[in-house]
């Protein structure tokens, strides 16, 4: 299946290594609105209501507070915090070792790449290079895991938009892929399974067959999305035009990920700022030029078929060796190793009572999730524990372009507009 | 710092050799201002009181397209504090992570916010975006952003007492009491 196979394939733009597109400097001009709120009712016409928090289109507890003139939203302002949890806080309560078990709760969509950046930052902190292996199978995964939270967001938006055939397809092919996470990892979600030092196992017996076998049904799913939807008249009335936002909007608002490239903006981490091994894999960044809650919902079908094929090469390229580092100090040692070495013994309880020391020091360190730039701000202090824990939530930025996307539209349009920006509510609130 | 201090450390800046040359003019154009290569990033530490004017420059000079992330660092109970020579530690430090499309490059600014004048300028007028972060740490840290249009609680009830992240305010303050449980 080539990129022209695809109906729409000449309305998407692409960029490829060859042809790198340059990025256009932005002008600015300010179209922030609806911040200051509220305000005293401008006149009687005009009504405030609550859109959640416990609306089932607000994807978790999000509330938007909108003013509407009859059925046309005059103003809008997200309010987030429902499901704060101090996620920060309580990784400062826990060692290295096990902040991998909070920082994945954050992102419950896509929680490899949470473990992912927070890997790197403490192996950055620690100035810890990994083998081959362990960076493959990390891209392995994390690729896999695009696959299921975009095939979220394809059944979470078809059911919001009313397509609710659409839902279950989603559903049953996001559960392909998360069977085979399971295989892999031991857990559906909430993996732990990237860790500071590589990852927590080898790849299972027999694994190639399974993911490609997956490929295969999700890239069939996909395909059967897009008949379904992409040239449906009724799909198209709905988002076609819908919720439009501009490069400058976007960078102005912080956003990033699917909803910046939207815009007509070639950015993406993966091909910018090269991490695991991405420069060693071929996909393209896919964008488009309208920045509507169509071309939102085409990103992210076309961003399954890269992940497809990233994932075929990590099958293909997978290095032998170790799937983490061979470092007493942050790995612990093989389970056969303690019952004959004393040293063995020692570094195994050591490591999982206190953890291990990091030198003091700070980084950022950010890696593109589904849904946009998330990063990872560590402050160490010496101690085996971090002195300050910050996840950077695409989520939590890219909410904000709720405001000026649905001003201005109808109520029944907002709803559309919140499910494309697709907001994982864990992560925004932590 | 007096002036004679201060102008001796602008130029322990320029001596050191700075690999950065965005970071570099920002050293030159802001008095106090100190180059660090963390781990390969660079990092300016600034004044606060040019916070806004750094945000401005960036902008508008060095194309630094989206200002990512604003967070603070609470270091009341730091074991061992990481600083580079040169800047006078305060409890807080305010962190913003700046990156610049164009370029395709990254810069981090941290400044100083002292316990008992816990100020900054906002950053909203050159970068929108940062407006939920702000109420963030404001919310979290209590740290005051001037200038900033909608300065609330973010995440925590409006009603809330204190800030959760700063070191002092210890978790489980304040009981959880269950249902029918006679309570404390």
């Amino acid at each position: 299946m080539s990129a022209t196979d695809v109906p729409d394939a000449e309305r998407l733009e692409r960029q490829t290594d060859e042809g790198a597109q340059e990025l256009r400097p932005t002008e600015r001009e300010l179209p922030v609105t609806g911040m200051p709120w509220p305000e005293q009712e401008r006149d009687g016409d005009t009504m405030i209501i609550n859109l959640g928090p416990q609306h089932p289109s607000t994807h978790g507890v999000l509330r938007l507070m909108m003013e509407l003139d009859g059925e046309r939203v005059l103003r809008v302002k997200p309010i987030v915090g429902y499901l704060h949890t101090g996620m920060e806080k309580t990784g400062e309560e826990l060692t290295y070792v096990q902040g991998g078990t909070n920082v994945t709760r954050m992102d419950y969509a896509s929680p490899l790449a949470n473990e992912l950046v927070y890997s790197m930052a403490v192996e950055r902190l620690l100035d810890v290079e990994l083998p081959p292996r362990a960076i493959w199978i990390r891209m392995l995964l994390v690729e896999l895991n695009r696959m299921s939270s975009h095939l979220l967001f394809q059944a979470t938006n078809g059911m919001d938009i009313g397509a609710l055939s659409m839902m279950i397809y989603g559903w049953r092919d996001r559960e392909d892929t998360l069977r085979l996470l399971e295989t892999i990892t031991g857990l559906r979600m909430n993996h732990n399974f990237i860790r500071p030092g590589g990852v927590a196992a080898d790849m299972p017996d027999g694994w190639e067959d399974e993911v490609l076998a997956c490929c295969d049904s999700v890239e069939r799913g996909v395909h059967e999305y897009e008949e379904l939807l992409t040239e449906n008249p009724i799909w198209q009335e709905r988002t076609v035009g819908v919720g439009t936002i501009t490069t400058d909007q976007a960078l102005a608002l912080g956003v990033s990920g699917p909803i910046l490239r939207s815009t007509g903006f070639p950015w993406d981490l993966r091909k910018a700022q090269p991490y695991l091994a991405y420069d060693e894999v071929d996909f393209d960044v896919i964008y488009t030029e309208n920045g509507d809650c169509f071309d939102r919902y085409r990103i992210r079908i076309h961003e399954i078929y890269e992940s497809i094929k990233i994932v075929r090469q990590c099958v293909e390229k997978m290095p032998l060796g170790d799937y983490r580092v061979q470092d007493r100090k942050v790995t612990p040692p093989p389970r056969a190793r303690i019952d004959e070495s004393m040293e063995a013994l020692i570094h195994h309880f050591k490591l999982f009572t206190e953890g291990f020391k990091v030198p003091p020091g700070e980084t950022y360190v950010a890696v593109e999730s589904p849904r946009g730039e998330i990063g990872c701000y560590l402050v160490a202090d010496g101690t085996g524990k971090p002195c300050r824990l910050h996840i950077r939530g695409p989520s939590f930025y890219n909410l904000q372009a709720a405001g000026p996307m649905t001003e201005g539209s109808m109520i029944a349009d907002a709803v559309a507009i919140v499910s494309s920006i697709d907001p994982i509510l864990g992560e925004v609130d932590r | 710092m007096d002036a004679d201090e201060a102008r001796e450390e602008t130029h322990k800046g320029d001596d050191e050799v700075v690999a950065d040359d965005v970071a570099a003019a920002a050293v030159v154009k802001f008095p106090n201002t100190v180059f660090h290569d963390s781990h390969g990033q660079p990092v300016v530490h600034v004044d606060r009181g040019v916070w806004l004017e750094l945000a401005q420059f960036l902008r508008d000079e060095e194309q630094f397209t989206q200002c990512l992330d604003v967070t603070a660092v609470d270091h009341v109970l730091d074991a061992a504090r990481f600083l580079p020579e040169g800047v006078h530690a305060e409890r807080f430090e305010v962190v913003a992570n700046f990156l610049s499309h164009p370029r395709n490059r990254r810069l981090r600014a941290i400044c100083q916010v002292p316990a008992a004048d816990p100020q900054v300028a906002s950053l909203t007028e050159p970068y929108p975006g940062v407006n939920f972060a702000e109420r963030e740490v404001y919310d979290l840290f209590g740290i005051e952003f001037t200038g900033h249009p909608d300065l609330t609680r973010i995440l925590m009830p409006d009603d809330w007492q204190g800030y959760p992240l700063r070191k002092d305010d210890a978790p489980a303050r304040v009981p959880v009491t269950f249902k029918e449980d006679p309570g404390p």
